[in-house]
Formats: C-alpha cells, structure tokens, sequence
C-alpha cells in the first residue's frame, strides 16, 4: 500500500468517524467519545505504521493490534473496513441480535482482529504476550495497543508493564489515550492517573509525548518507537474524547451515549463537510 | 502399599518430559514454581518458562497473547489465585476468545493443610466449571496425572486441572484395562448397590470406603471422574440405573462442584438420590492436612456413611 499523505490519513479518520458514529447511532448504544478520541491515532497505525495485510488477515508475521480499550470498537471496527478486512456494509451488524459484530471488540467473528477485548486492564497483557511470541520464534513483527487513561487505573496494566520491562519488550508499542475524561466524570476527580510519564518511566518503559491529533506528531511518535532498544516504549497522545463532532468533545456524558436523529444529524452534517473539505 | 506421589510432583516430571516432545509447549509461573512444581519444567527447558511475578491476571492474559501466536502456554499458581484471582481474566481473555491456555491450579482443597483457608481453595471446579466451555480436571493420581497431562496438550482449547500438595497412593495403575481418556469417567471397580463418583484424593478415600461398605454386605461401584466437565453422561446415567443411589466426593465446597454436576445430569435425565460429599460450605482452617480432611469429615468413613444414606434414599 502506498503511503497515505496527512491530509487523506485526516480524510481516511473523517471517515472512520462517520462510519463509528452511525455505527452507534444505528444500534443506538456504543461508545463514541474514547473511539472518536482514538481514531487519529488507530489510522495512522493500520494506513501507516503497521504491516498488515487485509488479504493475509492471520500471516504470522503481521504486526499486531490489541484495542486494550476494546469498548472503542465503533473505532477500530471502521478503520478495518476502510482498510479493506471486511465490507463497510457490515458495520451495520454493530450490536444486532442478528449480526456478527458484538458491542466489544471481537476477534472470533471480525477479520483482522487479533484479540477479543473488553474488560478493562486485560488487553494490554495479551499484547505483551504477542510481542513474547515474536521473540521466542524470532521475528521481528510489532505489537502496538491502545489504552485508555482512566484503563489505567486498573493494576493489570502495571503487572503488564513490569512484564514488558523485564523481557525487554522493544517490539511492543502502547499508546495511552490521554482524552482526560471517563464514565463517571474527569479523570484527575475519578481516580487521579498523572503524572502518567513518570509513572510508565517508573515502570521501564521509553516514554513519548504526542498530540494524538496530530498526524506529524503521531507518526514521529511510532518512529521514534521503532529505534528503541531494550525496552517497551508507551506513547502518550494527547487527545480530546469525541473529537471531530463538536457537541461531543470534552464531554464525559458521550462515553458510552448513542446520539439522538437530531444530534446524528448534526455530527453527519459536521463529519460530511469535513470529508468533503478534505477531498477538495 | 503402593508408592505415594503428589499429584504436582506428577505433573511438574511429566510437563517437563513432554517439553521435549511438544516445543510449542510454554509454562509460567507466579513466583510458586517450586510448589507447584512447574520448576521441574524450568529445569529442563529454561527458555520456555517465564516466571511473571506475583501477578496472575497478567499471566493469564500474557498466556493468552501466546497462544493466538500459536503456543500451547501452561500457566500456574495456586488453585486459589488461578480460579479465584485470575477468574475473569481466564473467562474474558482465555476462555471467550477460545484460546488454547491450560491453567493449573496446584495446592487445591483443604490438604493445604497448616496455610489455612486463604490458600485451601474449595471453589475451584464450581468457578472454572461455570465458564462457558471450559474443560475442569482434578487426576486423582501419578499415573493419571501423567497421561492427563499429555491430554491436555493435545486438547486444543482452554482447560482447568487442580493438582494437590499430599503424596498420594497411586491407584489407577493396578487396574486392568485403565487408560486416561479426557471427559471419560474410569470405573476402578464395580458394584451394584450403590455407586461412589470421585475425583483427586478422594478417589483412594473411595476405593477405601468400598472396602468399609463390603465388609458390611454392600456392593459399591467407584468411578474415578477425572474430568468433571465436560461431564461423562454416559457412565453417570449407566451408575444410576444400575446401582440406583450415588455419591459424589471431592475436596471441594458440597456447592458448584462435581457433586453439583451429577446432581444435575441426574435430576434431569435418570433421577436417584445424590448424595453430596464434600465440605460443607465453609472454610477451612489450619492444622497437618490430615487431621483437617478428618475434620471436615473427607475420610472414607464418613463417605460410607453417605452411601448408606443414598441407598436408604432409594425407593
């Protein structure tokens, strides 16, 4: 695949926003606001960074993905159909009673996905186990997972992270999703999380600041990664939770809400303008 | 007397041997390996064994993670810590998505003994047994632990086994015709009065108890039921119309375990009485393992009297 310049990854995650919010829209429940937030960053990773390959979705060779954060499928799920491992027809089945696309991330039913998530703090050790795989056989596959900043008050994310210290985990790749916000209100009210990079340093792994917005930043971020040694590297990328839908940005309440006719419309109409700005 | 051997011990020599065979066989530990015995594996393959920490939920997830890669990771720790600690990452991150991890829970029961009820899991089978799809094991033996160990490898999919602490006598290999087989029940002798379903320790405590019953005139059938799911419906159904009364005996609460399972494969299918023995809801406490299964009443003469309960049930 030719690499996509800023402005179609910004065109590529416009459009993975208006397919996640219809997604939810149309199942009227998910989560919009940490997959809005996410979806800069999950773009640049399956339209830049990751080699991965929609006609050899299981190629033992791949990199790899885990959505640690696995309610944010209303974001992965639209990134794999615009990367082509499944019809964009079929994000119509998001949380059917006959469909195959459940309400968390899934790998059994959904192609290209590589590990089922949901319950929170879990994902991020599998993905240390997948990046343990490519070093026992050998190869040189990368692990990345995204996670979310209130995720990280559960303590499984720090036992994972002690785990990626101590097997010298270079190939994995986390990316904190620091949106600030969760269910129950700010982040800093809920369960104070910062100072999140001393905490990761702490902990062993080479830490990265990074607008999450910003596609120079992100993708400087996933290369600055690539060249460290020894060590599991965490990127903080600044975000804000429901970005891209005015009405849903910096609001804890879009967590886990799906949009009324009239707010669906207005983020279509927000999301329509901003793909055809970008297409112009 | 037959030659005593822990069921960890077994298992730790037979993981360790088959290493060798199955490369693609992984172990982990939580900083108990050398009671778990997992070190024997560590020994023999050190490049395939990984100990995480005391931190079971990670192990379990990071088991899970090698698995889609296409290991065969065995993780272990305590049976409380594995079922208990560990249970919802061995259902969401193991179990949902099918992953081939086989989680062993060693030092299960009250045989802890002096540790107490913090380390004596009693809830083990009820908790793995209750997951969608999961395969629950307790061999009562050296000789089954062996064969079930390379059964499991072979299984592909997520399983449970409980190992036990005590030495226990080996069994299962004086009897003619033996062989281990995953979800099959073994009948270690027949009877016609009354059958007693067991598994771990309590499958010698059962062979003991028939000896109590026959010196009383009372012919009972002992099936060693290795594998509490998925459950061997056949030889359940075949016990309860041939004898007409069972009991079930585990170290383990009377609530959610074996006992639980054939009660509830009978009261649909072949109504008897099922008698449950085991511990009686509640905890356990310290003392020298034998005198705390004596407490709680797990010894072949209490077992025996709930056979002749069962079959005074009969009517």
């Amino acid at each position: 695949m030719d690499k996509l310049s800023n402005k179609q990854l910004a065109l590529t995650a416009a459009k993975a926003r208006f397919l996640g919010v219809t997604m939810v829209y149309e199942a009227a429940s998910g989560h919009p606001g940490g997959s809005m937030s996410c979806m800069d960053v999950l773009t640049t990773l399956y339209f830049d960074e990751m080699n991965v390959d929609p006609k050899d979705a299981k190629n033992p060779d791949r990199d790899r993905f885990v959505m640690s954060k696995g309610h944010c499928s209303p974001a992965l799920y639209p990134v794999l159909a615009l990367r082509g491992f499944f019809p964009v027809e079929d994000l119509k089945m998001f949380r059917r009673i006959d469909g195959h696309m459940s309400g968390h991330v899934e790998m059994k039913y959904v192609n290209g996905v590589d590990m089922s998530t949901g319950s929170l703090g879990q994902g991020i050790s599998t993905a240390v186990g997948m990046a343990m795989g490519a070093k026992l056989k050998g190869q040189d596959y990368r692990v990345y997972s995204i996670l979310g900043d209130g995720e990280v008050a559960e303590g499984q994310v720090w036992e994972a992270m002690m785990a990626a210290a101590k097997y010298k985990l270079d190939n994995l790749c986390a990316i904190v999703d620091v949106n600030g916000l969760q269910i129950d209100g700010r982040t800093e009210d809920v369960m104070p999380t910062e100072p999140l990079d001393k905490k990761f340093e702490s902990f062993g792994a080479h830490v990265i600041k990074a607008d999450g917005h910003d596609f120079d930043s992100i993708k400087a971020a996933f290369a600055e990664a690539r060249t460290v040694k020894g060590q599991p590297t965490v990127i903080l990328a600044k975000t804000v939770k429901g970005k891209g839908i005015s009405f849903m940005e910096n609001q804890a309440g879009w967590h886990g809400k799906a949009p009324n006719a009239a707010q669906y419309a207005q983020a279509k109409a927000e999301l329509e303008a901003k793909i055809a700005e970008l297409e112009g | 007397m037959a030659e005593k051997i822990a069921t960890r011990n077994a298992y730790g020599e037979a993981l360790a041997e088959l290493g060798n065979k199955y490369p693609e066989v992984l172990c982990f530990d939580a900083d108990l390996a050398g009671a778990t015995m997992s070190k024997t594996f560590w020994d023999a393959h050190p490049d395939r064994f990984f100990d995480m920490g005391i931190a079971e939920g990670d192990m379990q997830g990071v088991a899970a993670g090698l698995a889609t890669c296409g290991f065969k990771p065995f993780t272990n720790t305590f049976a409380m810590f594995a079922a208990g600690r560990s249970w919802e990452q061995v259902r969401n991150s193991i179990c949902y998505p099918g992953l081939n991890v086989k989680v062993v829970g060693s030092h299960g029961g009250l045989s802890v003994g002096e540790d107490g009820a913090t380390h004596q899991c009693i809830e083990d089978f009820a908790l793995m047994r209750v997951i969608p799809g999961m395969t629950v094991l307790c061999p009562c033996d050296a000789n089954e632990m062996r064969q079930a160990v390379e059964a499991l490898i072979n299984y592909d999919g997520p399983a449970y086994m409980r190992l036990g602490r005590l030495a226990v006598e080996v069994v299962t290999d004086a009897i003619p015709g033996y062989k281990f087989e995953l979800g099959k029940g073994a009948q270690l002798r027949d009877g016609k009065d009354v059958t007693l379903i067991a598994n771990g320790i309590m499958v010698q405590m059962a062979l003991k108890a028939a000896d109590l019953l026959a010196a009383e005139g009372i012919d009972a059938r002992v099936i060693d039921m290795h594998t509490i799911k998925p459950l061997d419906e056949e030889i359940v159904r075949k016990a309860a119309e041939e004898t007409g009364a069972i009991v079930v005996s585990e170290e383990h609460n009377v609530i959610g375990g074996l006992g639980a399972a054939v009660a509830e494969f009978c009261s649909e299918n072949c109504p008897v009485p099922v008698v449950k023995h085991g511990v009686n809801d509640e905890f356990g406490r310290s003392g020298p393992a034998p005198a705390v299964l004596e407490l709680y009443g797990l010894s072949p003469e209490v077992m025996a009297e709930k056979a002749k309960k069962a079959i005074a049930l009969k009517k």
